[in-house]
């Protein structure tokens, strides 16, 4: 069974575009962005709104092509693409950029795309282990608090920077409530349907008004739990989806293993769990941009080196999930998760002891006759029944 | 208990009837049209034995056409059915390695024969049948007749897995001069160290087995031990083992349903 709050979420496609443009007619700054390292707290309290950036389509990859190489991250590709062909709405009402030098294809990318808008590209260290690392990131993050003052004509004072840490964290916790909504046997909520609501709240104009919705959605779900109702039959396969960024247009593989018999009940991405399990620390004796590089440099992304924490984090969503086998999804070209795989593997397989897929594909559809077998063979594996 | 199961590959349809005690089966080309072949070659193998649909209790669809489908009572995947078929025709297999027209499949299998671990090739035609085909095409002989020709041939080296490029390498070579056995054993042990590497990515079984169409060719079935360094047995009737395992399972099937009959009785 469906929640029917889900036709809400929606319809988020066409509010969010609606809603931002009310917003711009009335004299609201808007900042895109396009990395879940980009600190968003910073935004609210300049007054602004964050929104996402699309970069999950295949439709704008061929004329991104005409500039990018094709071997390259279809994320990349479609980011540049939507830009270029200003068939991104986002991208259009957006006053301001914000990027971060996660890979090398994404950065290089940035530097074609500032010509386009004002563009700030945060530099990321390459891992956290280094003592000096956190103290880079922060100055990294007071510049960035410099240039969206200096861009947005406004101030961004410590209270502000408080209460949007207040409202950011707030967030983080009622998606993180979402997801473990499925924590439950057979999982109340399928993979593609929390997908699309974390994904379309991304780019809500009112973030408390997309919590409200979530807060909604997670009683009508919790009501479909309490009379034993799933979309899965009991003894459904869960698996845990990892690795690169997967959004709405670019599921393909999420949607497939449904398909295929499988129950998505977790997703370790970023438009996951990776990115809400970490809070910004409250505590106000402490100055907030600490307290805000603390927990954005936290996020366990493929092109920290080392990243540790990716596998610490994949461990206990097995656990708690009760995790039948994972899947690590890898764009085409993507080095770092590309690499990183292989710990991963050694991590599910031989530690864990359950079956892991990893498969490398790009936004098209050209493979899917062949996803669909090495999917369904991979379900197989698992559901013995 | 009667039980079939249709494998509808990109080349060939293989159809396996399976009784209590014999099994039988059919193949035909697959042509353009997977559902036509699959629905006839179920007939056909159905004719032959003197049954109709109705005396069969179930029925598997596999391979790729296996979504086409619409009068089986379940689709398993191919690689779910080669382990199957192959733990059956070849006792202890605990690696079965399918090379069909247009993939090729590495599966680690347990003593049940159940799938493990699995390696596929992706999106390409190197190491595959349809990689033999084009060769053969270029060479002027049919697929079937490769493994004779170049036996006992050394094998020259072709460097691109692309079968593009391969194919004009193959051009090249021939303008060269270079004998056709020594071209064809390079084609077989293209094929055999693109699917060893597979297999060494997997981790290697103790008893590896050789299904799939190519699996009848003996010059691939020779480099692709050579390149593990281990002996691997043809499955008898290789092209069949994906059409009999999912007999097979259509039968592990039919018992679970018939005990949980019982149960309820």
């Amino acid at each position: 069974m469906r929640p029917s709050m889900m036709n809400i979420f929606e319809n988020l496609r066409d509010q969010n575009i609606l809603d931002l443009e009310h917003a711009k007619r009335d004299n609201k700054k808007v900042v895109g962005m396009y990395c879940a390292y980009s600190p968003q707290e910073l935004v609210l309290a300049a007054g602004a709104i964050p929104v996402s950036l699309c970069g999950t389509s295949n439709k704008p990859v061929a004329a991104a092509e005409k500039v990018l190489p094709r071997n390259l991250c279809p994320l990349i590709k479609s980011s540049f693409g939507f830009a270029i062909t200003d068939t991104c709405p986002y991208f259009r009402f957006s006053d301001f950029l914000v990027a971060d030098t996660t890979c090398d294809g994404k950065k290089k990318m940035f530097e074609i795309l500032g010509s386009m808008k004002p563009l700030h590209v945060l530099q990321l260290p390459q891992g956290t282990d280094r003592p000096g690392a956190l103290g880079w990131w922060l100055e990294e993050i007071r510049i960035l608090k410099d240039k969206l003052e200096e861009n947005l004509e406004a101030t961004i004072d410590e209270d502000s920077l408080r209460a949007a840490i207040k409202l950011a964290n707030k967030e983080r916790q009622v998606l993180r409530r979402l997801h473990e909504m499925n924590r439950l046997d057979p999982a109340p909520l399928s993979g593609v349907d929390l997908l699309t609501a974390t994904w379309l709240r991304s780019f809500s104009v009112d973030k408390a008004e997309g919590i409200e919705l979530v807060e909604q959605l997670i009683e009508e779900i919790q009501e479909i739990a309490d009379k034993g109702l799933s979309p899965f039959r009991a003894g459904t396969p869960r698996i845990l989806l990892t690795g690169c960024p997967v959004g709405s247009g670019s599921e393909k593989v999420l949607k497939l293993l449904e398909e295929c018999g499988g129950s998505v009940v977790c997703l370790e991405n970023c438009s996951g769990i990776k990115t809400q399990v970490y809070l910004i620390d409250e505590d106000e004796s402490r100055d907030p941009l600490e307290a805000i590089a603390e927990r954005y440099l936290q996020i366990p992304c493929s092109c920290m080196s080392p990243n540790p924490g990716r596998l610490e984090l994949i461990a206990k969503l097995i656990d708690e999930y009760r995790v039948d086998g994972v899947v690590d999804l890898t764009w085409q070209a993507c080095h770092t998760y590309n690499v990183e795989a292989e710990l991963v593997r050694q991590l599910v397989k031989d530690k864990c002891g359950l079956p892991y897929l990893q498969l490398e594909t790009d936004y098209s559809t050209s493979d899917v006759e062949q996803l669909k077998t090495r999917l369904a063979a991979f379900i197989e594996m698992m559901d013995r029944s | 208990m009667i039980t079939v199961g249709i494998d509808v590959g990109s080349i060939t349809t293989k159809a396996v009837l399976l009784t209590d005690t014999t099994w039988q089966s059919l193949l035909l080309p697959t042509g353009c049209s997977p559902r036509e072949s699959g629905k006839s070659v179920f007939e056909q193998i159905l004719n032959r034995a003197g049954l109709s649909p109705a005396d069969v209790n179930y029925v598997v669809g596999t391979g790729y056409g296996r979504i086409s489908l619409p009068f089986i009572d379940k689709a398993i995947t191919e690689i779910t059915c080669h382990a199957r078929g192959a733990h059956h025709l070849v006792n202890g297999t605990d690696m079965v390695v399918d090379i069909g027209g247009q993939d090729s499949k590495v599966i680690l299998i347990d003593e049940q024969g159940s799938v493990m671990n699995f390696a596929m090739n992706d999106k390409c035609a190197a190491g595959t049948g349809r990689f033999l085909q084009v060769m053969a095409a270029v060479l002027g002989a049919d697929v079937s007749e490769l493994a004779d020709l170049a036996r006992g041939a050394e094998s020259v080296q072709i460097s691109s897995m692309c079968t593009v490029f391969a194919e004009s390498e193959v051009v090249s070579l021939l303008a060269q001069g270079v004998p056709k056995e020594r071209i064809i054993a390079g084609i077989h042990r293209s094929v055999a160290s693109r699917v060893a590497s597979m297999a060494e990515r997997l981790g290697r079984g103790e008893r590896l087995t050789f299904t799939g169409g190519v699996a009848r060719n003996d010059g691939v079935r020779e480099f692709l031990s050579r390149e593990l360094g281990q002996e691997i047995t043809v499955a008898p009737e290789p092209q069949l083992a994906g059409a009999l395992g999912a007999a097979l399972l259509a039968r592990d099937r039919c018992k679970q349903t018939l005990v949980t009959l019982d149960e309820i009785h």
